[in-house]
């Protein structure tokens, strides 16, 4: 194997359209250890991307020494990305690990055991249920547990305590991707599969760099692109990325204006007449106000408003309009942009118009940004209820009481669940006065880290659970050491609702336990029981949570029914819905046009794409979706801070090739550290050289918010734009609560989410550049 | 006809409801969804004003002033601040803008009665606009009233 550093997506094994994608097994080892030399080969799959690659977990002497490809594996065929490779296994077995629940005491956080410190959790939790009750509690999960931690999490959060404040961190990633599904269709869930991407004929990226965020779906697309009957690729991002440089064409948009680039692609395709009336008849409601809305958006305002070339926007369009296959993908670019919700959807409705969904080579693949983010949006350890069910239906509520034999007055339906943003909000006011955290570091990833660290600093009682005392770990009252990958046992899904098992390969560090051993050590010290006096949470393994999961999602649209740790551990990935019919999983939905829009069965009866407004059941009724796709449109508006004379250049935040989050398990796999150790900010040359900035100079990058310094990276943005990776918190300084110095991209973010999916908005913000004079040393 | 005074008392009513947007949206600045969208939706209420143009060339504009004292909208008045000041807000420019609403219906059925279709347009467009607005208000009022009222502070 090569160098899978530089050589960041490996060789190429091209393919033709409709051919098989070959095999090509990637294996990393400890230095000094031989496949040879490896007791067992532990099956799993790899949570450092959304992608979700089949894997094998090498183990010896009871330490996880390297990770091999399933050659087998649908999603990867053998392969995986420098981040899988070495971050996986390098990322947990570590001799930073927590090992011991630790409690504060004395302003100091001090080792204790776990019955000391979750007596004191229950202690805390029993005695403002008394006072408050549940409303004073919140859980801000992650994308990264297992589905089987956030269905118990969901049950001790939703049934057992009661409380609407639940979220993950899949707030920050996927929360527009679920949006947009469910708007348009009515329900969750990924319509297409990877394999679409052997299958079509032209591949749109609507702010995807896949490149460096889903390396080995961009291999497979690059054995696409250098293989015969090469598709045509486009890609909208304001950055000359490596996508950008294999594109046929580039609408380098400026940030906040996908919104308009979108309506005058749609624009186009009615202009044109390349809309499958009929399919747009039969199988969806809507067209007449989508073609009213874009009726303004031609070419050259389109051109105007996002600073692209007219003709491109005609030429992607067109591109759009005659291919007789296309899939597109959709990520950050979008998601966490302005009008996310409103321009994703976009995106599904070109599909819907060309009647492109359900077929090889045709797909939306609205994309996650974490590995195990499709499991929270399932079960409902975020903002959704488990099985996609809508908390607007009074039958699905009671569906849930029933399968958890309680109340259904327990199950909070009486408001939107409350969003990420909103739970820490109302942490700062005060109501929330129980915070519980686990595998994510919101000190980090949240927007405006300046009011962060306040909150996190506040008199909000805080649970941190997780692998390492991260910059959040170290505001907590309790810190709880979690096991994680390699060290316990669960499954996940993947962006394509691809299900794996991953295995416990070896035993966790010290005391550390496996979060769904917390959460039911907590549920059981709460006394959480059902209506008969039972505990609420009766399980003892994950195995026994799966199957309780599995009749959850009984006819439901993510149907798990046919599935057991059996057929996983037989099976090389299997694709929802798995039912008696379809044993062996369902590649594509939707290929029969039937959209699960009917009321009874909807996620959702939909909202406004400008303010979030709630359609309502009534108001939803009477559209009569009734199995039809809608077609969901709004115009353009500006962002809300555009660039002015203090603040001259737009901000941009991001994920890059090496690193994944803030770096928890990256920083500390050698190679990747070194490959990308420190922040940097990337300039245009006509901006660097107007400031007189070269490579590897210091600048100190200023928001109304915050500011960072940063080394100068001369790169591909957009002149008057700068991009900042968004990993790199202060981890180094384990248990400081505050960095030494600034260099997290979201000290200078703005507090703004989208008004329908509630996803923070990370990449609009105006920021001005000062040169650090190095005599100085960075002094403001 | 009185229908002047009726497209007075809408011109002035979307005023109102523009200003006690913007004052919303002031007062409530560390809320971040509704300061950004009350500025959005106040945007929406000056447009509604500009629209009215053509017709109230047409048909006259009496003041409210020279009407009844009731046939006037009332603003807000001063915004309030914290959790509970934020619902009581919300719900004053709800009752607003479901005057809004109303009065738009009112003179669209005197559009049909006049057969007059630019009107009749003018009214669906603006009065669908301001029936999601009030749909707004009561989703975010709905998320925010059970922590007011059961555990916040004022």
């Amino acid at each position: 194997m090569s160098d899978r550093i530089h050589d960041i997506w490996g060789e190429r094994t091209p393919m033709a359209r409709g051919g098989s994608w070959p095999e090509r097994v990637d294996v990393a080892l400890a230095e000094g250890v031989t496949e040879a030399d490896v007791e067992t080969w532990v099956q799993s799959a790899c949570v450092l991307c959304s992608n979700g690659c089949g894997c094998d977990i090498a183990v010896k002497d009871g330490h996880m020494v390297g990770v091999r490809g399933r050659a087998d594996d649908a999603v990867n065929r053998g392969r995986l990305g420098p981040k899988g490779l070495f971050a996986s296994w390098q990322g947990m077995d570590h001799a930073d690990r927590l090992t011991t629940p630790l409690i504060r005491q004395s302003g100091r956080l001090v080792e204790t055991d776990w019955d000391t410190a979750m007596d004191r959790v229950v202690e805390r939790s029993r005695s403002l249920l008394s006072e408050l009750g549940p409303l004073s509690h919140g859980f801000y999960t992650s994308g990264q547990l297992f589905l089987e931690e956030y269905y118990a999490l969901c049950v001790l959060g939703k049934a057992g305590i009661g409380t609407p404040h639940m979220d993950g961190n899949t707030r920050l990633c996927t929360a527009t991707a679920a949006t947009s599904l469910k708007e348009t269709f009515g329900c969750d869930g990924q319509p297409g599969c990877y394999a679409d991407l052997d299958e079509t004929d032209a591949v749109f990226l609507f702010g995807h760099n896949m490149a460096e965020t889903q390396t080995v779906l961009w291999s497979r697309l690059l054995d696409r692109l250098e293989g015969p009957d090469r598709p045509l690729l486009v890609c909208v991002d304001p950055r000359a990325t490596e996508v950008a440089r294999c594109a046929d064409v580039h609408l380098a948009v400026r940030a906040g204006t996908n919104q308009a680039l979108m309506n005058g692609l749609v624009r186009e395709l009615i202009a044109h007449g390349w809309v499958d009336e009929e399919y747009v008849d039969m199988y969806t409601t809507g067209f007449a106000e989508l073609k009213a809305t874009v009726e303004t958006y031609t070419p050259t305002r389109v051109a105007e408003i996002c600073d692209v070339g007219a003709q491109d926007v005609v030429r992607a369009a067109e591109i759009f309009g005659t291919s007789q296959r296309v899939v597109s993908t959709v990520l950050q670019g979008f998601y966490q942009s302005h009008q996310a919700t409103a321009a994703a959807c976009m995106v599904n409705n070109l599909h819907l118009m060309r009647g492109m969904l359900g077929r090889p080579g045709c797909a939306v693949l609205q994309m996650n940004g974490q590995p195990t983010a499709q499991n929270n949006r399932e079960c409902g350890g975020d903002g959704d209820l488990p099985g996609f069910r809508n908390w607007e239906n009074p039958g699905h509520i009671e569906e849930l009481a029933r399968l958890w034999n309680v109340d259904a007055r327990v199950i909070p339906d009486w408001a939107p669940p409350t969003h990420a943003m909103q739970i820490f909000r109302y942490a700062e006011q005060g109501s929330i006065k129980f915070l519980w955290i686990s595998a994510t570091n919101p000190a980090v990833s949240l927007p405006q880290l300046g009011r962060i660290r306040e909150v996190l600093g506040g008199d909000t009682f805080l649970v941190v659970q997780d692998l390492y005392l991260t910059e959040t770990a170290a505001y907590a009252d309790v810190v709880l050491p979690a096991a994680g990958w390699g060290e316990k046992t669960g499954t996940f899904t993947n962006a394509d609702r691809t299900v794996h098992i991953s295995e416990r390969a070896v035993n966790p560090p010290g005391k550390a336990r496996s979060d769904l051993d917390i959460f039911l050590d907590y549920a059981r010290g709460m006394g959480f029981e059902d209506r008969d006096g039972q505990p609420l949470l009766p399980w003892s393994s994950p195995e026994e949570v799966f199957d309780a999961w599995r009749e959850c999602s009984r006819g439901r649209p993510c149907d798990y029914s046919a599935l057991s740790y059996a057929t996983l551990r037989q099976s090389n990935g299997v694709q929802w819905p798995v039912t008696e019919q379809s044993p062996n999983g369902t590649p594509r939905l939707y290929s029969d046009a039937a959209f699960p829009s009917e009321p009874d069965y909807a996620e959702t009866f939909g909202h406004d794409l400008l303010t979030g407004a709630t359609v309502g059941e009534q108001a939803y009724r009477a559209m009569a979706p009734d199995g039809r796709a809608i077609l969901k449109s709004a115009a353009w508006t500006p962002a809300h801070e555009a660039p002015d004379d203090d603040f001259a250049f737009q901000l941009s935040t991001g994920r890059t090739v090496y690193q994944f989050h803030t770096r928890t398990k990256t920083a500390r796999a050698p190679k990747l550290d070194a490959a990308a150790p420190e922040v940097w900010a990337e300039l245009a040359e006509i901006d660097a050289e107007k400031l007189r900035l070269g490579p590897g100079d210091r600048v100190r990058v200023v928001s109304r918010r915050g500011q960072l310094t940063a080394n100068v990276h001369i790169g591909n943005v957009r002149e008057g734009e700068v991009f900042v990776p968004f990993h790199y918190g202060w981890w180094s300084e384990a248990g400081e609560t505050v960095p030494s110095e600034r260099h997290a991209a979201n000290e200078l973010t703005m507090t703004e989410w989208d008004p329908v999916s509630k996803q923070p908005v990370f990449k609009v913000a105006a920021v001005r550049l000062e040169r650090v004079d190095e005599a100085v040393g960075g002094a403001t | 006809v009185n229908l002047s005074s009726y497209l007075g008392l809408l011109h002035e009513a979307e005023r109102t409801l523009a200003d006690a947007f913007r004052q919303v949206a002031s007062a409530h600045g560390d809320e971040p969804d509704v300061h950004f969208l009350c500025l959005t939706l106040a945007q929406q209420c000056d447009a509604h004003q500009d629209k009215l143009s053509p017709v109230i060339r047409r048909y006259g504009e009496s003041s409210t002033d020279h009407e009844p004292e009731r046939l006037q909208a009332q603003g807000p008045g001063d915004a309030r601040t914290g959790p509970m000041g934020l619902l009581r807000d919300l719900q004053d420019v709800h009752m607003l803008g479901t005057f809004v609403v109303e009065t738009w219906k009112m003179v669209g059925q005197a559009g049909q009665a006049l057969h007059d279709l630019e009107l009749l347009e003018i009214v669906q467009t603006c009065s669908a606009q301001t029936s999601v607005q009030t749909s707004w208000l009561e989703t975010r009022m709905k998320q925010a009233a059970p922590q007011v009222l059961v555990v916040a502070g004022r």
